[in-house]
């Protein structure tokens, strides 16, 4: 194809012309190729791979840092950080643990779990947005530090056993060899794809992280999109502390540490761009999934857990350099097209 | 100025002595002019003379001191760009507002997605297919050749012009304001991008054109009135003939104005950071 123009028309070369669309979208795509390439790999070194149980036990680790990168992708579109999600889903199993010790009830508690994360979600994007803080990392920064205390607090600093059967079957138990945490998840990212793709707050949430300003002189209710995210990431992260406290059967204090760090690497492994306004929920579950069959490989290949550590660090900056690379493509993408044809 | 001499030739837009101070300075002084349907107004003159300030009125942003603005006939006020967009009021700034993460569809109906009947629109569920449709007819009735379904990041800065000016000329119902849409582009896309300001007036819209291009003003525009340091100075037919008598209004040469308001020019220019821009990018 070469340039269309009509001779009223405006002339321009199609965008596809271009070889450089194709490194473009190998780009956008590399995130799921990485994923498989993985997955084969570990398949051909370890036959502990690719079995029911491991594979079982792979989907029971991956769901509570996929939901936590599910609302981490929120907050990321709209160019911010949630540092708290790790502190919040320790906060929602001592919550939980507490709500089922003193009004006992499986729904009570349960509920009592999720409006732990709705709230310290709004106390993140209340404190940013009409606080008026210059990034989110810093509200998101105290609210970890203040939930990590509060849930140390009100446990005396020691995990408290005893769920409901609401959120131990959540949390332990499988249908049919499929964890039923892995089928939360996976209603829950339904719930996100369909705001993110489908709904027109989902939309706003892309055009506010593509250009704030421009978002607010065209009448989005920016402040409200920008707060709306921290409630959306809080609820993801009390998800998370669900699956946590069901797994373990206990409020647990010390539970998802570091996992704020992980969530914000599967979300930019998955191809999410920290500038805001690029990223896909599917990417964001496929970057959780990357993370988790890393640690799960090492460790079936008896690999120290040091190396693993390495291995996440060195992955992060390979994505972010895919990001910065993909927008020097395009820089160049777009003089082609101005000088070009 | 008259009132109610009524019937068909009520100008589309009609600004009454406006006036706008910023501190101690008069940005605009008590200043008027017509708009009238279907007609390509150029607004004139050089940094500091009230142009930005104007446009931001008109277009809600920045709130008059003083003065009437009337549409079609009625005193409206304009408090917010939202109300500026409710009376049909559509305005391109140099930095066009564009979305480079979403295609053209996206950016034509960004804040303003149509959304399905029944309970599925009142969640906010989006058209997608009859956004790309209408899209799609808009681009082909404006003969603007992009692919709708391109994403705004990877265009050129005429495309991208052409989108942002399609966006007002598609969704503006009265008049739509351009603030120096030709500056950053080259010869080609220049021209481009003047026909469709050109062709806007078939589409129903009135067009107030702001530019330091005296070529492309002469090009499009069927009238230009010429401010100077927040007064209006006097208007002409922006052709060949009137060409030196309208530089010579915009620098104010052999003129009676008293050339008194040396920092009021600078304060105004503070204000008006987009003329600024737009002299550094030439």
């Amino acid at each position: 194809m070469s340039a269309i123009g009509h001779a009223s028309g405006i002339e321009v070369p199609r965008a596809s012309d271009s070889g450089l669309k194709m490194v473009l979208w190998v780009i956008r795509m590399g995130p799921p190729l990485i994923l498989l390439l993985l997955c084969l790999i570990l398949t051909l070194l370890t036959p502990f791979f690719l079995t029911g149980d491991n594979l079982t036990n792979l989907l029971v680790q991956v769901a509570p840092l996929a939901a936590i990168a599910i609302g981490q992708l929120f907050v990321i579109l709209v160019g911010g950080i949630d540092l708290s999600v790790g502190s919040l889903i320790a906060l929602t199993t001592v919550t939980g643990s507490l709500a089922f010790q003193h009004l006992g009830g499986g729904f009570v508690t349960l509920v009592a779990m999720l409006l732990t994360g709705l709230l310290a979600g709004l106390i993140n994007a209340v404190l940013y947005v009409k606080g008026r803080m210059p990034h989110s990392f810093i509200p998101t920064l105290a609210m970890l530090n203040a939930a990590s205390g509060l849930a140390l607090l009100l446990s005396d600093g020691r995990p408290t056993p005893g769920m409901p059967g609401i959120v131990t079957t959540i949390g332990g138990s499988d249908i049919a060899g499929i964890p039923v945490a892995i089928i939360v998840v996976a209603g829950l990212a339904g719930l996100a794809g369909m705001l993110a793709r489908k709904l027109r707050w989902g939309r706003w949430i892309y055009l506010v992280g593509g250009d704030r300003e421009a978002a607010r002189r065209l009448g989005i209710p920016v402040d409200r999109v920008v707060m709306s995210v921290f409630l959306i990431s809080g609820f993801c992260a009390s998800v998370a502390g669900v699956i946590t406290a069901g797994r373990t059967n206990a409020g647990f204090p010390t539970a998802g540490q570091l996992q704020e760090l992980a969530s914000i690497s599967a979300v930019i492994i998955g191809g999410a761009s920290f500038w805001g306004g690029r990223g896909t929920l599917t990417g964001a579950v496929v970057g959780a999934f990357i993370f988790g069959v890393i640690n799960n490989g090492l460790n079936l290949l008896n690999v120290s857990v040091y190396w693993q550590l390495i291995a996440i660090g060195v992955i992060v900056v390979v994505a972010v350099e895919l990001d910065v690379l993909r927008r020097q493509l395009e820089e160049r993408f777009r003089t082609l097209q101005a000088h070009g044809s | 100025m008259a009132d109610g001499n009524g019937s068909s030739a009520t100008p589309i837009l009609e600004v009454r002595d406006v006036e706008k101070r910023f501190g101690a300075t008069l940005a605009l002084d008590r200043i008027s002019l017509t708009l009238n349907k279907g007609e390509i107004l150029a607004l004139l003159g050089d940094n500091g003379a009230g142009k930005s300030t104007l446009i931001k009125i008109l277009s809600g942003v920045v709130k008059p001191d003083a003065g009437e603005i009337l549409i079609d006939g009625d005193r409206v006020s304009i408090g917010s760009p939202h109300d500026a967009r409710a009376l049909g009021i559509e305005t391109v700034y140099q930095d066009l507002a564009l979305f480079d993460n979403f295609d053209a569809t996206g950016n034509f109906y960004a804040g303003r997605e149509p959304v399905k009947p029944g309970w599925l629109g009142a969640l906010g569920w989006v058209t997608d297919r009859s956004m790309a449709r209408e899209t799609e007819e808009l681009l082909e009735r404006l003969q603007v050749n992009i692919a709708r379904d391109d994403e705004i990041g990877l265009m050129s800065g005429g495309q991208r012009q052409a989108v942002a000016c399609a966006r007002a000329i598609a969704f503006g119902k009265r008049i739509v304001i351009l603030d120096e849409p030709t500056s950053a582009l080259g010869a080609r896309e220049s021209g481009n991008v003047l026909r469709l300001i050109r062709e806007a007036p078939e589409h129903g819209v009135s067009v107030i054109l702001i530019s330091h291009n005296m070529e492309h003003v002469m090009k499009v525009a069927d009238r230009a009135v010429v401010l100077r340091q927040g007064k209006y100075v006097g208007e002409e037919t922006p052709d060949a003939e009137h060409h030196e008598r309208l530089v010579a209004m915009i620098v104010g040469s052999g003129a009676d104005d008293s050339e008194d308001s040396e920092d009021s020019e600078d304060l105004e220019e503070r204000f008006a950071r987009d003329e600024k821009t737009a002299e550094e990018r030439r």
